[in-house]
Parts: structure tokens; sequence; C-alpha cells
């Protein structure tokens, strides 16, 4: 299977993101999901909004599998803007599969403030949810095996790769 | 000896937390890493994340304690999870069968976890042996044995101040005799890869064969100050002392008190340290205690992030590998 460059697909969520900004007044916070969210946020912020801030997320607190997965220590902390109260807040995660990360990463942002609103970005969307949750903006859309794996590798250049998992698929 | 082999699973993930001894390096170090990810937690407008949501913390307090049992229940509330302090009898002789009854009793109650703070050494140990599987036991303190979660919140305040323990100079200064903390300390700060661990006591308040653990023993405060990056300070712990092993408290402070002028002989950049409480003017001038190179109250703050870093480790299966896409 030919895997879409993640160059082409972060200039499609750019173009879709774009008119997000339109009012200087209020710029909405961009917000990744450790560790490839955040790298792809990393990236969509120096295109869209270079003087803004960046927050980053580290949803191991929230996961509903904590007790089976644990902690990720080397996964940086939680960062985000000292106030999201009534802010538009743009959440970016590389692949959407369950939706259970995204309701984790919604969970904590509450723990923050109450925002106006949440937009979720979504760079590969490959389908099989478990909650009811759908990504605004999606980058490919991709079917795969539910042995398939697909993650992003970086930081410095990003590529995503597909593996076929023996035993279980995550 | 005692067998710190059950707080390990055959994988080497924390199924209790008794005694830095018996532990490794890449544990002590994530549990580091794990604090200082639970800082931003405490940064935020709901300091709360809901890693022991639904589960239940008992404090079993047998001996007295304001700090390690508040900063214990803060921890155990920041992770979501229901706390129980219980007032123990501490002058009922509470060992053997009692102790077994109290056991038994708070695990008809459904805890998970148990907060033990108790005068006899090997308390915890005890208590860990005898918990129903999947229930847990934190040792906040046995007798003269161990305070694990104290020396870890320790060495998190100089890893946060000092970066790199392989090039330090700590020192220990007081009561060694009487103090679990410094037993803990002192194995994690070798654990840790302590370029120098020096402890400085008079004779009486050091134990026999104090030099096998790894330290060099100074008799003198002033020496033993030379060149450290860290003093970390004990306090006099009266209500131990049994015989005379001290002159007067006055003759200690002349002679072991941290003051001013002899903080001068560490390096200008040395923190000072005490893990509470204080006796002022007994083994830390006041004027040091408040001084700008004292990390006191961090020591303090930073306890909360320890202590949920160790709950949540015991919790979750251990974070050494990747997670998955969601």
């Amino acid at each position: 299977m030919t895997l879409p460059s993640v160059e082409s697909l972060l200039e499609k969520l750019v173009q879709a993101l774009t008119p997000y900004f339109s009012s200087p007044q209020s710029q909405p916070i961009i917000v990744g999901i450790e560790t490839g969210g955040a790298w792809i946020a990393e990236r969509l912020l120096q295109r869209i909004n270079p003087e803004g801030e960046l927050g980053r997320l580290n949803i191991s607190f929230y996961r509903d599998d904590f007790t089976k997965t644990g902690l990720h220590p080397t996964v940086k902390p939680s960062r985000l803007p000292s106030d999201i109260d009534d802010k538009t807040i743009i959440l970016v995660d590389d692949v959407l599969h369950s939706g259970r990360t995204v309701r984790a990463a919604m969970n904590e942002i509450f723990d923050y403030g109450r925002p106006q609103k949440i937009v979720l970005v979504i760079m590969i969307d490959r389908g099989s949810r478990e909650i009811p949750i759908q990504p605004d903006i999606v980058g490919a859309t991709l079917e795969l095996d539910s042995d398939s794996h697909i993650k992003l590798e970086g930081p410095e250049s990003l590529k995503f790769v597909i593996k076929t998992l023996d035993n279980h698929a995550q | 000896m005692l067998n710190n082999n059950i707080q390990l699973d055959e994988n080497g993930k924390l199924l209790h937390f008794l005694s830095i001894e018996g532990l490794s390096q890449p544990i002590l170090t994530e549990i580091l890493d794990t604090a200082e990810s639970f800082t931003s937690v405490t940064d935020r407008t709901i300091k709360k994340v809901p890693i022991l949501r639904g589960k239940t913390v008992a404090n079993l307090f047998f001996e007295a304690s304001t700090r390690t049992r508040s900063t214990f229940e803060l921890a155990a509330q920041r992770l979501s999870a229901d706390i129980l302090s219980l007032d123990v009898n501490a002058s009922a002789t509470v060992k053997g069968e009692s102790l077994l009854d109290t056991i038994h009793n708070l695990e008809a109650m459904q805890i998970d976890m148990f907060v033990v703070r108790h005068q006899d050494s090997g308390s915890a140990h005890f208590f860990a042996q005898h918990v129903r599987p999947g229930v847990s036991v934190l040792n906040a303190g046995d007798g003269q044995h161990e305070h694990p979660t104290q020396a870890m919140l320790d060495m998190y305040t100089i890893r946060h101040y000092k970066k790199d323990f392989s090039s330090l100079r700590v020192a220990i200064v007081g009561d060694i005799l009487h103090s679990r903390v410094a037993r803990s300390q002192i194995h994690a700060l070798n654990l840790l890869n302590t370029a120098e661990i020096r402890v400085i006591a008079p004779r009486t308040l050091l134990p026999v064969g104090t030099e096998s653990l790894g330290v060099s023993v100074y008799h003198d405060l002033e020496t033993g100050l030379k060149d450290v990056d860290v003093v970390i300070m004990l306090r006099l712990q009266r209500e131990r002392m049994r015989g005379a092993l001290l002159p007067s408290e006055k003759e200690y402070f002349r002679q072991f008190g941290l003051s001013q002028e002899r903080l001068q002989l560490a390096k200008p950049d040395a923190i000072v340290m005490h893990p509470g409480p204080a006796n002022r003017g007994v083994e830390i001038e006041s004027s040091v205690m408040d001084g700008n190179q004292s990390v006191i109250l961090q020591q303090v703050s930073f306890g909360i992030s320890v202590r949920m870093a160790v709950m949540s480790m015991i919790v979750g299966q251990s974070g050494l590998h990747s997670g998955g896409e969601g």
C-alpha cells in the first residue's frame, strides 16, 4: 500500500485550517497530542501562526486503559497556554482509530478550563471507531486490517509506517 | 536482612514501595521522571487526574506526622482516589496478631493501597507480606529502617537544582543513628551514582559500620562541609534518644548546628535541605532555614508529585513500552 506523503497531508491540513485564523483578535490555540500529534501540531503552527504558542498534551494520565498500559515517563508532560477559557482549540493527532485517545485528550483539556470550541484535526483516519468521535478536518482516510498498526515516525523527518502485528492489534 | 523482592513482580514492576534498598537505578529514575510530568498537574485550574479513580487509599499512621501524611493525602486526592486517614492508637501494642487484625479489618473495607508509618523497623514489609494479592503497601517510615518516599523527594529536589548526580558532593549532617531518612537517602544517592556522599555526625549518633554503605565519615562539621554542593540537615530526634548520647542541645548546635558562617564553607551555590520538622537553633540556624540557599519548602511541594508518581506506578504497568494509536 502506498502511503500519502506527510508533506502533502500537511499542506492539505493547512489549507483547511487557515479560515479558522482569519480573526487577529481571537487566534485559536493549536494543541498536539504527544508524541506524533505534537510533531504535526508544531509544523502546522510554523506554517499558520508562527507567533502562536503550541500546546502539548500527554494523555497517559487520562487513558481509559491506564492500569494496563501505565505511564510513559519519557513523554514530555502536558503544557497548555495558561488561559484556554473561551478560546478555540485546534486539537491535532496523527492517527484516529478507536477515538479513545481523543476522548482522553478532551477530558484533560477541560481540566485546564472551558474552551469555546474544539476542532479535531487528524492526519490519517483509519476508521474502526469504538466511541462516537468524528474529526472535523482529515488529511487522508485509510482502510487497514485490524492487525495492522500505523505509526508516525519522527521527529526530524516525519513518515508514516505500517506494521503488521503477529499476535495482537493495538 | 529484610526481603526486598516482594516490592517487585517478576517483570521488575513496582508492587509495593517499601525501601530504596533492593531497587534499581532505572526504577528510581522512572520515579523522578514520572514525578516531573506530574508537576504540570499542580499548575493548572483543576489539580486532578483520573489515574486512581475508584481506588481507595488508607493512610495508617501509627506515629505522628504532618508533612508526610498530608502530602500523601493530597497526592492520592490529586490522582482522584478516595482516601481514608485513620488515627491508629499508637499506645496499644500493635504488633503480631493485633497488627494482622488491623490489616484484615481494613481489607474487608476493600482498600487498594495502604500508606503505613509505624515505629517498628520492618513493619511495612510485614504489612506487604500479609495483604491480599493486588493490594499495595507504601512505606511512610518504619522505625529506624527506611523512609523511601522522603528519600525520593530529596533526590527529586537535588536533581531539580543540580541536574547531574555524578558530579555532586552531598553531605548528610546530624542524627544518622536514628534516621530512617538518612538510610534511604544513602541508598538512593548511591544508586544514582553520586560522586561523594559525606556523613557528618558525632560518634554517638552514628551507627556502627556506616562506612560500609559507601560514604565518607566526618566527625567535624567544618571539615565535612568543605566544597559540598548539597547539605542535608537531619532533625535531632529527641523523642528517640535513649540514654545520654549528647551533652545538651546547646552543645549540639555549637558543634553540629548549621550556621550562616559554616554554610560558607560549602560551594557558593550549595543548597540546604531538611526533611522536617526542623528544630530551629538546634540543628539549623533560623536565618539559614529562611535563607536563599534553603530549598526546604520546595522539598515539601515536590513531595506531592513524587508521591503521586510512586502511587501511579504501582497502579499502572511499567511505562517503558510504547503507547498505541487511538
